[in-house]
């Protein structure tokens, strides 16, 4: 990437987060709790995109970022009241820039028709505030709009002479605030004799005796003489800075121009004034001040290689923390590089404890020191692949807000723990379901206003999202104020859809969980918000994809709430080691609800080959995992063996027979398609501390497999070493 | 030893881009993010030159140049405002401050180099 592209990155990455802010300062002017620094925060926001837009020519981006940001200026200067609608345009708008930020950004069309539609809306705020007799309004040609021109003003070059020569005569006599600002009359002269013919002079007369000089006075006038093809705006413009500073006298003199050039043809010993001549490179003012004030900088100048030693050593310090850039891939290939050292330390433990040594012995103290070393590189690791939620938070508020606008229903985001860091991940795979379940929120949770208004609620509603650590997992919830769930209603969907029994006895529980079960949708109407062919029971789907759990809970008339525990990456895994036919394998922990060694009377034959065990008052398939792995050909006796009783979105319970549990332990996940090929059934492998490659059961298509294997197909795996 | 600006933007991206202009053409730059951050730059080291946003978090362009002219210790240092504004006030309010020179972004890295080449002669 070469450094421009890398500049442009940076752009982007800063416009993500200037459009957080904008988004969060936004939500909080409409709901009236911004302070002035909030909505000086907002306004900077959109002054920064249009600032780098403008750097990389993004002419789009600039356009529709400075009429928004006029109207937010407005809004900052309190000739536009932040009344609800006004505030609804503003969120649009900063809808709008994000879509334009994005499409800048992959070079994608944008829909012109919005952009301009939205800008006329703007713009008629803008004419509003204008008409409105508030304040006075803000300078002109500023504000107005869209003629902004970059350019480059002040000292700019002002070279090339030519036509029309005109003589000037300048006097310029400094005060000593020109100096204190930074500005050398030596630089203003050299940029005059830039401009054509110039001849100048100084007058020292005014210069003191030594005990009444004040070093950092000023002395000294000049006199210039120029003849140039500039106009008499140039010379004024390179004075711009100074006007405030200096006493400034030009002095057109047209009819000199002939003879200007000849005198300055001659020897300047022949100026009038006298005193030295000045050549474009003469003394600077501190130069030639006395001796005294000469040792003054000296000392000063020698305190400072001191400072910049200082300095070295915090170049960026305070500013917003330093970043770089790095590719996935990279990340990547480190964390599998870890997850083989960790694996290498387990194995290198074994074989140490295996050697007898004892605990005490400097080795198994290296070791235990080597462990500890290897699981902080490997959270460390970890960590760079993790980021905050916030990003993905902030898009929910926008769909919130959309929604709001579709179903005529008044409901706020709130949310909180957005700093909350996951893996990059999980957070990416998290946008779809998690964008269901606030649709969902709105769209069937939340009551229209009138209703809330009747049951004594506030009219708006509202939807809470919130992510929190806990033990080693991401918890975010989703939680609404509104109905809850109707249960009665639930249950008679479940039972005309068949999905239950019509006298099925079912908990509270039970019933809401209904709702994840394939093909259910409560929907009265289907509205193209919600309900757009996939049910919570994708959502749960796509939550166990990622090693996650979802539960509902839910009060009538309090309203619901949906939490999801998450792994904070994907590279680990909590897992059961367990023990078939010899073999080990690793069942993740997330889909196991619990573990049992039945009892002769609990298993009963159904039909020649089906076994089922006595679960909580049903009835669970017995499956016996070796058999299905094809590790043995008759299926174990479950009495004697040990029993997972795992959870899979189509059936919902399933009994695995095992032989023996080893251990629970976080393991290393390794892809199976990556170092072997995909297997039905086996979502990935890891390699156990003895150095032995176990495989992980992925539990759903496992048991859907073995549900189909029922009748009679091979097993899933012919064998495995 | 070369020359040290020191640039005060809260975007990263013009801090970015002032200082690969300005490293391109052999300068030191030193950074800040906000006119306060400036400040605290500025007791540790003092450049020759002063590059300065406008819109800024916590102390402003405005502020932070006041403030700059306000202590003996910077006499005389060149501080050239950079912003996407060129409104009469605005400079107006800049020159005021104490400012010395007006940049307009977006800027161009040549004529950048040659406005700081003029006022740090």
């Amino acid at each position: 990437m070469d450094t421009m592209a890398a500049i442009r990155e940076t752009f982007f990455q800063e416009c993500e987060e200037q459009l957080g802010e904008l988004e969060v300062g936004l939500n909080a002017m409409e709901e009236g709790v911004a302070d002035s620094e909030t909505v000086n925060a907002v306004f900077r926001a959109v002054h920064s995109i249009k600032g780098g837009a403008g750097a990389f020519k993004l002419d789009r981006l600039v356009r529709f970022a400075h009429t928004f940001e006029t109207s937010l200026d407005l809004i900052r200067g309190g000739q536009l009241a932040s009344s609800s609608s006004v505030m609804r345009t503003m969120l649009r708008s900063a809808d709008l820039l994000a879509d334009l930020v994005k499409a800048s950004r992959s070079d994608h069309p944008v829909d012109e028709a919005r952009v301009d539609a939205q800008i006329a809306e703007l713009k008629a705020l803008a004419e509003e505030a204008k008409e409105a007799p508030t304040e006075a309004n803000a300078g002109g040609g500023d504000a107005d709009g869209l003629d902004f021109q970059p350019v480059l003003l002040a000292i700019d070059d002002l070279g090339e002479t030519e036509p029309q020569a005109a003589r000037y005569a300048i006097k310029l006599i400094p005060a000593p605030d020109l100096y204190r600002k930074g500005n050398e009359t030596v630089r203003l002269l050299r940029e005059l004799s830039r401009m054509g013919e110039f001849r100048v002079e100084c007058d020292t007369r005014h210069v003191p005796t030594l005990d009444a000089l004040d070093p950092e006075g000023a002395y000294f006038a000049w006199r210039v003489e120029l003849t140039t093809a500039e106009d008499e705006a140039a010379i004024h413009e390179l004075f711009e800075f100074v006007v405030d500073d200096c006493e400034l006298e030009v002095v057109v003199d047209r009819a000199g121009v002939g003879a200007a050039t000849a005198e300055a043809s001659a020897p300047a010993a022949a100026a009038p004034l006298a005193p030295f001549v000045a050549a474009p490179s003469f003394a600077s003012p501190i130069a030639s001040e006395p001796a005294e004030s000469i040792e003054a900088v000296a000392a000063a100048n020698a305190v400072e290689p001191e400072k910049a030693k200082v300095e070295a050593a915090k170049p960026d310090a305070g500013a917003s923390p330093a970043t770089i850039r790095v590719d996935l891939e990279r990340v990547d290939r480190l964390i599998n590089l870890v997850g083989e050292l960790v694996i290498n330390q387990a194995m290198l433990s074994q074989r140490v404890l295996e050697a007898g040594l004892a605990r005490s012995s400097s080795v198994a103290a290296g070791l235990g020191a080597l462990e500890q070393l290897t699981r902080e590189i490997q959270e460390g690791v970890m960590a760079i692949r993790a980021q905050p939620v916030k990003p993905l938070f902030q898009r929910m508020s926008r769909i919130v807000r959309e929604l709001t606008d579709a179903t005529g229903k008044v409901v706020r985001l709130r949310t909180e723990g957005e700093a909350t860091e996951v893996d990059r991940t999980v957070i990416e795979r998290l946008a779809d379901p998690l964008t269901h379940m606030i649709r969902n929120a709105v769209d069937h949770g939340v009551e229209r206003p009138e209703v809330r208004e009747a049951a004594g609620k506030p009219a708006q509603g509202e939807v809470k999202l919130s992510a929190a650590h806990r033990s080693g997992r991401i918890v975010i919830e989703v939680s609404d104020d509104g109905a809850g769930i109707n249960r009665q209603r639930v249950r008679e969907i479940a039972i005309k859809k068949e999905l239950i029994a019509p006298d099925a006895q079912l908990s509270d529980g039970e019933i809401d969980n209904l709702l994840f079960m394939p093909g259910f949708s409560t929907a009265q109407a289907i509205s193209n918000i919600s309900g757009r062919g996939v049910g919570m029971d994708v959502v749960k789907r796509s939550i166990q994809a990622l090693g996650g759990r979802i539960t509902i809970a839910s009060r009538p008339g309090q309203g619901s709430v949906f939490s999801m525990s998450l792994p904070l990456t994907l590279a680990v895994l909590d897992g059961m080691v367990v023990k078939v036919a010899d073999q080990t394998l690793v069942v993740p922990l997330t889909a196991i609800v619990e573990t049992l060694r039945p009892k002769a009377g609990d298993v009963h034959a159904l039909g020649v080959n089906a076994r089922v065990i006595s679960d909580r008052g049903g009835f669970a398939p017995l499956i016996d995992v070796g058999q299905e792995l094809g590790y043995r050909r008759d299926a174990a006796d479950p009495v004697g063996s040990v029993v997972l009783i795992v959870e899979t979105e189509v059936s919902t319970r399933c009994a695995l027979v095992v032989d023996a549990i080893h251990d629970q332990r976080q393991v290393v996940i390794k892809s199976l398609e990556a170092n072997y090929r995909q297997v039905a059934g086996i979502a990935a492998a890891t390699i156990l501390g003895d150095g032995r490659v176990a495989l992980i059961l992925d539990i759903d298509t496992f048991v859907a497999r073995t549900n189909r294997s029922a009748a009679g197909q091979e097993p899933l795996l012919a064998a495995v070493g | 030893m070369s020359m040290t600006i020191l640039t005060v933007d809260d975007s990263r991206t013009m801090r970015d881009m002032l200082k690969v202009a300005l490293m391109e053409a052999g300068y030191r730059v030193i950074q800040a993010v906000d006119g306060q951050h400036g400040l605290e730059v500025l007791e540790q080291e003092t450049p020759q030159v002063i590059i300065t946003d406008i819109n800024m978090p916590k102390l402003d362009g405005f502020g932070f140049i006041e403030n700059v002219r306000r202590d003996q210790r910077y006499l005389g240092i060149p501080i050239l405002v950079l912003t996407t504004e060129s409104s009469p006030e605005k400079k107006n309010l800049a020159r005021r401050a104490g400012a010395t020179g007006w940049i307009v972004k977006p800027f161009d890295s040549a004529k950048l180099v040659d406005v700081v080449r003029r006022v740090a002669a």
